[in-house]
């Protein structure tokens, strides 16, 4: 019953926060409604018994990536409202909706087949975090490697790349940094 | 009672929403937010599946698909600042360089 409850609030409410973030023209509005949907999906996945994806769900999407989003913000321009000429829209969604439609049924077809035997049962007795922390240290060790060489690739890229030419402003105007350095100067 | 369709049916609805958005938007801030909501309903078909099938392989591909996304957006913002600071806009239809 509570779980029938929480299932339809999640996917109301996550669907409609998903919705506000493809249709919104303004980045903050977008952002936010972002970063509540995710909340809401480590819902499902606590509703699921996926107790650890949750955790992580929140602590990397909601922590890590939304913060990464909000300081990246600072360097574009956000408060203004974003011009998009959409083209033929209608087009686009039912594009959009066929090829979504025809993806999941694709992969999803083969699921309901009998024949899916489960190659690394649960054990409920250990609880979630046990079971994802063995099957992850034993059946999945080099994936588990080769993302942490992944995750560290990533962060000097992102370093290099954003790092360039950190000293000059291009948000403010540029004529009042140099009438700010000129008062140094003068100083 | 809730089954696997159901939520393989939200999935597909989160996912067709981000699709959506990949294709109509022309922001590049904007199709990095439709990307992560496509990220995120594969999640949650990851998660159902492994719950009812009593397999924990779907979790560990969810792991990874949010492992790859967090270097993704890494990366990805890097770019997005350079190219912001290159040409003052993040408007695919103004990055039209290579016209011949």
């Amino acid at each position: 019953m509570y779980e029938q409850i929480a299932f339809y609030l999640f996917s109301v409410l996550t669907v409609t926060l998903f919705l506000i973030t493809v249709m919104s023209k303004n980045v903050l509005y977008a952002m936010t409604s972002l970063a509540a949907g995710m909340v809401l999906i480590s819902g499902f996945f606590f509703i699921l018994g996926a107790d650890f994806l949750g955790v992580v769900q929140l602590i990397v999407y909601v922590g890590a990536v939304m913060a990464l989003y909000s300081f990246a913000m600072m360097f574009f321009d956000a408060t203004r409202n974003i011009k998009e000429k959409s083209t033929h829209p209608a087009l686009v969604f039912g594009l959009g909706g066929m090829s979504a439609l025809v993806l999941v049924m694709m992969f999803a077809a083969p699921l309901y087949s009998e024949k899916i035997q489960a190659f690394y049962p649960m054990h409920p007795e250990a609880g979630n975090a046990q079971d994802v922390g063995i099957v992850l240290f034993t059946k999945y060790l080099i994936p588990f490697e080769v993302a942490a060489v992944m995750l560290l690739v990533a962060m000097i890229a992102g370093i290099i790349l954003a790092g360039k030419k950190m000293d000059v402003s291009f948000t403010q105007d540029l004529s009042v940094d140099d009438e700010i350095m000129k008062q140094k100067d003068a100083k | 009672m809730i089954g696997l369709s159901h939520y393989l049916i939200v999935s597909a609805l989160i996912f067709s929403i981000g699709l959506v958005g990949v294709l109509r938007r022309r922001n590049l801030l904007m199709l990095f937010f439709a990307t992560e909501v496509m990220l995120n309903a594969v999640n949650i078909a990851f998660a159902a599946i492994s719950h009812y099938y009593n397999d924990l392989t779907g979790q560990m591909f969810a792991f990874f698909v949010i492992a790859i996304a967090a270097s993704e957006v890494a990366v990805g913002l890097g770019i997005l600042i350079v190219l912001y600071k290159k040409q003052g806009s993040l408007d695919l239809d103004e990055l039209t360089t290579m016209k011949g």
